[in-house]
């Protein structure tokens, strides 16, 4: 359980963090919901729906833009963060924390084994 | 994650600075390229900029706008014949919309005229249309006795706005601000600066717009800042200004307005002064077009969600396509995705319209704008 709060990251600006062996938690990067300004919305699958890795699984708008979300692993969603439909302002104020998006159960956790690490993520948008 | 719109800005090309591009810098600002001008779209966020400004007050850097001096004894009479309103009414000391249009009717664009002296106007025109409007009134002054000059390099200009704009500039100006009404200017000074003074906005909110030799600027802005600190102003970006001329129900160049859009299609027929004397270009067009009435209408929207109308977005009703979406924003007052959109005169009064995203469809709200109505009316 040593890296039990290592944060993953996709290119596509997506982070996981592996909650227990099997399951994980998703949500946009600080870096994203900088670059995107205000969010308005966030539309989000439902418990039960499958995450397909480098799918489309839901959509980020804010003032500027609409932009895709896309699975950083494969999985089935446990839970949605509710709250982010009347208060999606919290994905900027709190990208890892409170504005998390998904809770998933992982087919394969070595699937983040493919993801940057927190320095390599960094170093990519610099 | 990825934008759904791709970024279309072509090959870089040096961008035009205001006399305030290295404070906006300094201030932490986003910049953007808006009309090939390097400018701020926002300070902190757009929302929380937006919202400072209905309730307490903000300061834009708007001296990217283009401003000319047409001088000379046929000075007004030149105007009217190239703006729609009455310019030979404005009194000195006033302000006056109006439209620039072509002989069919479209636009080419909208401004505000000011009288600064019995035979001097400054027009003030917006910054994406500044050349070509320039070239427009060249082509069409020909015998007038009078003189254009492209002034948009001498003037910075900053916009005031909100309902604190007048308890922050009183005690930098000698201006008696109480004694200046809506649409009124006056050649004044502000912390020491050379300033005319106009009370003029984008936002629906009391306040002023400051004209100032360009190098004034910086350091008007920032005595501006310091005094206003305490009443709670703040910087806002063109962000917020995009989104409370939205919630006012101002159009913008390019959106609600443009050389396929006629004024009286826009709503804006009270700017259009088709018993004025003087014959402008599209009195023609505009004449038989309200006699006619408009096959299509600009009009306003509510969608009771917060998902924003992009422009663009095609309207429905039933299967048939009605229109389109021209301005989209999510209202920081009203907390819901607000817009404007270019329909079929015929389906506003009593069909259902409808805009479909992502496989969803959402029927608009129509508005008689303002959205939001400030609590302090101007004076």
């Amino acid at each position: 359980m040593s890296d039990s709060n290592q944060i993953k990251y996709a290119k596509t600006h997506e982070w996981v963090r592996l909650e227990g062996d099997q399951e994980a938690v998703i949500g946009i990067s600080d870096y994203a919901q900088n670059s995107l300004g205000d969010i308005t919305f966030v539309e989000l699958p439902s418990a039960g729906d499958r995450l397909t890795k480098g799918e489309s699984f839901g959509v980020v708008e804010s003032v500027k833009a609409a932009s895709d979300l896309y699975a950083p692993v494969n999985g089935e969603v446990l839970a949605v963060n509710e709250s982010l439909e009347d208060a999606p302002e919290k994905v900027n104020d709190s990208a890892t924390g409170d504005g998390w998006m998904l809770r998933v159960r992982l087919d394969d956790p070595s699937d983040l084994n493919d993801l940057l690490d927190e320095a390599s993520y960094q170093a990519a948008n610099d | 994650m990825s934008d759904h719109k791709k970024d279309s800005s072509g090959p870089q090309t040096e961008l035009r600075k205001t006399p305030l591009t290295a404070f906006h810098r300094d201030q932490g600002a986003r910049m953007v390229d808006f009309a090939g001008w390097e400018m701020p779209v926002q300070y902190g966020g757009i929302l929380e900029e937006h919202r400072a400004v209905r309730e307490a007050a903000g300061l834009f850097d708007v001296s990217h706008m283009g401003e000319f001096t047409v001088a000379g004894p046929q000075a007004a009479a030149f105007l009217d014949t190239v703006l729609t309103n009455d310019i030979s009414r404005l009194a000195e000391g006033r302000a006056q919309y109006n439209l620039m249009c072509y002989p069919e009717g479209g636009v080419v664009d909208d401004l505000i005229a000011y009288r600064t002296g019995p035979e001097t106007f400054l027009l003030c025109v917006n910054a994406s249309n500044c050349q070509k409007d320039f070239a427009w009134l060249e082509g069409h002054v020909g015998e007038f006795d009078c003189s254009l000059r492209d002034d948009s390099r001498r003037y910075g200009l900053l916009a005031l706005q909100g309902p604190k704009a007048d308890e922050i500039l009183k005690p930098l100006t000698r201006a008696i601000l109480g004694h200046l009404p809506s649409f009124a200017l006056e050649e004044s000074s502000v912390a020491g600066w050379d300033v005319v003074i106009s009370r003029t906005g984008y936002t629906g909110e009391p306040g002023f717009e400051l004209f100032t030799p360009w190098n004034n600027t910086e350091p008007l802005a920032r005595a501006i800042l310091e005094a206003g600190e305490s009443a709670g102003l703040r910087l806002a970006g063109l962000g917020a200004r995009d989104s409370l001329r939205l919630e006012a129900g101002f159009p913008l160049y390019g959106h609600e307005l443009s050389e396929d859009i006629s004024p009286i299609e826009a709503g804006l027929g009270w700017a259009v002064k088709l018993g004025k004397a003087a014959d402008f270009i599209g009195k023609g067009a505009l004449k038989q077009e309200r006699a006619a009435g408009s096959g299509r209408r600009i009009a306003f929207f509510r969608t009771g969600q917060r998902r924003i109308l992009r422009e663009g977005t095609p309207l429905f009703a039933g299967s048939r396509e009605v229109g389109r979406v021209l301005s989209g924003t999510l209202s920081p007052m009203l907390n819901e995705a607000i817009g404007s959109a270019v329909v079929e005169a015929s389906v506003l009064k009593d069909r259902t319209v409808e805009a479909e995203l992502r496989g969803k469809t959402f029927p608009l709200q129509w508005v008689k704008p303002p959205f939001y109505t400030s609590a302090h009316k101007s004076t």
